[in-house]
């Protein structure tokens, strides 16, 4: 898969470099509509970060993409439409950990898309998960029961199983939303490196607007089921933007070179002398 | 993506995820093999050890033993222990088996084919198919065991459906199950009423789940069930692997949860059904068994399926080697002995999965 030449703006991409398109994606919940016609590009290799607040669709469009959910529109791959699960993986939001499984076992599950219905594990479908769990530093937790991890380590072996699926796409639904800062950045920082290293791209939904603007190549904002920006996190994130979507009064703050989304200090100016 | 020689650790622990050890397999199969030959030997005639080896060893092609055994004792041997011990072991194994697969399908501990009511729809099935002289047939094609399947889908449809959304809730799947129960056992109670009477004893002696009566007939019915639902139970149980993950994360893993839960719940339905319809209703066995089989060996359904079926094999043909000896001349029926052992199990089971659902 190229890397090369992905158009960030203007023209147009054209189909063959692509890594993914939805084109007027509709979601409907009985009564509720989640998503109203999503039209999204992502690139090889590139990040993006799907912001917005509670319920704007952010988890639904992953699943959308993920094909868990019933959809209208489309969402394509510049290939051919493979296997479910071998295009496109997804790490939860709050995975279950079922009892007893070991970190190992729970990897090898992200070979199962590529197993035939009634085939099991090959020898090659082993030393992969093994590469992965070495590349993830999960090694010393091979033999460990996934239920008995902490998070920043639970957080690690949901993303050794995606990653051994194997997919040009990793969907990750707040990623850090159960870590703490340090844990926060090592896990960002992690697939980071890995899709510099494999060429895969990203589509995370993140809660934390600096971060995302850290990590991210280009946000995408979401406001009641609709992107209503799309571009290069500075673009994005204006305080006029972020305030009507949020339903609150923000600023945008640039601190040691970072953006920083914070609450306009309301109460100071009402007080203050 | 390159594959970089991974540190050993990790290489073994893949290496042995989800493989069941030969240690295990090994100790279940001679347990099953010590069982099989206490049972052989043991009973109102005594047939010695050797003897029975012996006359066994005869009995495959191109051997031939000289063997003590009197005509008398083969035929007791091959007429009336062998039958009943291989079917004894049948019906365990299967019990055994769809227990553990309908814990993985629902991902409940507490499945089990009498909690969900399977047993008792495959019962009233069966009452009604005997109580009308629908027991005819030849071998798999009994219409007994065809019965007894409709009632137990019957049944684990509704169970399933009551607790719908709720699967991982215990609690919900066994209301129904006991709904389901109560249903059919009042509808089996009122069927057996309106018997004849010649009709009546039969039903009742063979609802107390009993192995007793059993010769090669019933071996006949229901050893192509064990074949062909026990092996595409055999088969799935990757399958309830994966599915132990959640439907939704099951179906990002490329798995159809409703095509893989369909298959798995049909075969152990049928499977169940064929067991009831040889043998009664035998409670608790596909409790206790996986259950058992999980606490030592593994909580992977790809190693709990086979060794649930060697497992259960094992401890049925144990309990009824006991059930025709402990108040000898005088019989147990084989349900009942194990309810003695299943129901303190059940409890125990569930008193610490409440316990760690209030943690």
């Amino acid at each position: 898969m190229t890397t090369a030449a992905a158009p960030r703006s203007g023209a147009p991409a054209t189909v063959l470099t692509e890594a993914l398109t939805c084109r007027a994606v509709h979601v409907t919940f009985g009564e509720t509509e989640a998503l109203r016609g999503v039209d999204l590009h992502v690139a090889p290799g590139e990040w993006l970060g799907l912001i917005g607040p509670n319920g704007a669709g952010k988890s639904t469009l992953l699943r959308a993409i993920a094909g868990l959910v019933p959809h209208d529109g489309s969402v394509t791959l510049n290939r051919d439409r493979r296997p479910a699960g071998t295009d496109v993986a997804l790490v939860p939001q709050i995975p279950i950990l079922p009892e007893g499984m070991t970190v190992a076992e729970y990897a090898l599950l992200g070979r199962s898309p590529h197993l035939g219905w009634l085939a099991v594990e090959s020898r090659r479908d082993r030393r992969i998960v093994a590469s992965v769990l070495e590349r993830l530093d999960l090694q010393r937790f091979a033999d460990r029961p996934v239920t008995h991890l902490s998070g920043g380590e639970t957080q690690r072996v949901t993303l050794a199983r995606a990653l051994a699926q194997q997919a040009p796409i990793l969907l990750l639904d707040e990623p850090t939303s159960a870590l703490d800062l340090g844990h926060r950045d090592a896990v960002l920082d992690l697939i980071d490196t890995l899709r510099r290293d494999d060429g895969i791209s990203i589509i995370a939904a993140m809660h934390d607007l600096g971060t995302a603007a850290r990590f991210a190549d280009r946000l995408a904002l979401i406001d009641q089921g609709r992107i209503v920006a799309d571009g290069p996190p500075r673009r994005v994130l204006a305080a006029g933007r972020l305030s009507t979507v949020y339903a609150t009064p923000l600023n945008v703050h640039t601190v040691d070179g970072e953006i920083v989304v914070l609450p306009a200090p309301r109460s100071r100016q009402e007080n203050g002398p | 993506m390159a594959t970089l020689p991974a540190p050993d650790s990790a290489e073994r622990a893949t290496g042995r995820a989800f493989r069941l050890s030969p240690l295990a397999a090994v100790g279940a199969a001679v347990a099953l093999a010590a069982v099989a030959l206490l049972s052989a030997t043991t009973g109102a005639a005594a047939l010695p050890f050797g003897d029975v080896l012996a006359s066994l060893v005869d009995r495959l092609p191109l051997v031939h033993v000289d063997t003590p055994l009197s005509s008398r004792q083969e035929g007791i041997l091959f007429q009336i222990r062998l039958p009943r011990l291989v079917l004894g072991m049948l019906v365990g194994g299967s019990l055994a088996m769809a227990g553990a697969a309908y814990q993985g399908v629902f991902r409940n501990p507490l499945a089990d084919p009498y909690l969900l009511g399977v047993s008792a729809g495959a019962g009233f099935g069966a009452v009604l198919a005997l109580g009308f002289g629908l027991d005819v047939g030849w071998g798999p094609f009994d219409a007994l065991p065809a019965a007894a399947f409709l009632g137990a889908l019957v049944a684990v449809s509704a169970s399933a459906a009551i607790a719908r959304g709720a699967w991982r809730s215990p609690a919900t799947l066994l209301l129904g199950g006991i709904a389901m129960a109560a249903f059919f056992s009042a509808a089996q109670t009122y069927a057996i009423g309106q018997l004849p009477e010649t009709r009546t004893r039969e039903v009742l002696s063979w609802l107390f789940g009993q192995l007793s009566t059993s010769g090669w007939r019933q071996v006949w019915i229901l050893g192509p069930y064990v074949v062909v639902c026990g092996g595409i139970l055999l088969l799935h149980r990757r399958h309830l692997d994966v599915l132990r993950v959640g439907d939704d994360e099951a179906r990002s893993l490329g798995l159809n949860p409703r095509r893989a839960r369909l298959a798995v719940i049909v075969s152990a339905s049928l499977l169940t059904a064929a067991a009831v319809s040889v043998s009664g209703l035998i409670a608790f066995v596909g409790l206790v068994v996986p259950h058992v089989v999980r606490l030592l060996v593994s909580h992977s359904y790809r190693v709990i399926v086979p060794l649930s079926a060697l497992g259960g094999a094992a401890f049925l043909a144990l309990v009824d080697t006991g059930a025709r000896t402990l108040t000898a001349p005088a019989e147990l029926p084989v349900g009942v002995i194990t309810a003695f052992v299943g129901a303190p199990f059940f409890a125990l089971v569930l008193w610490r999965s409440a316990r760690k659902a209030g943690t």
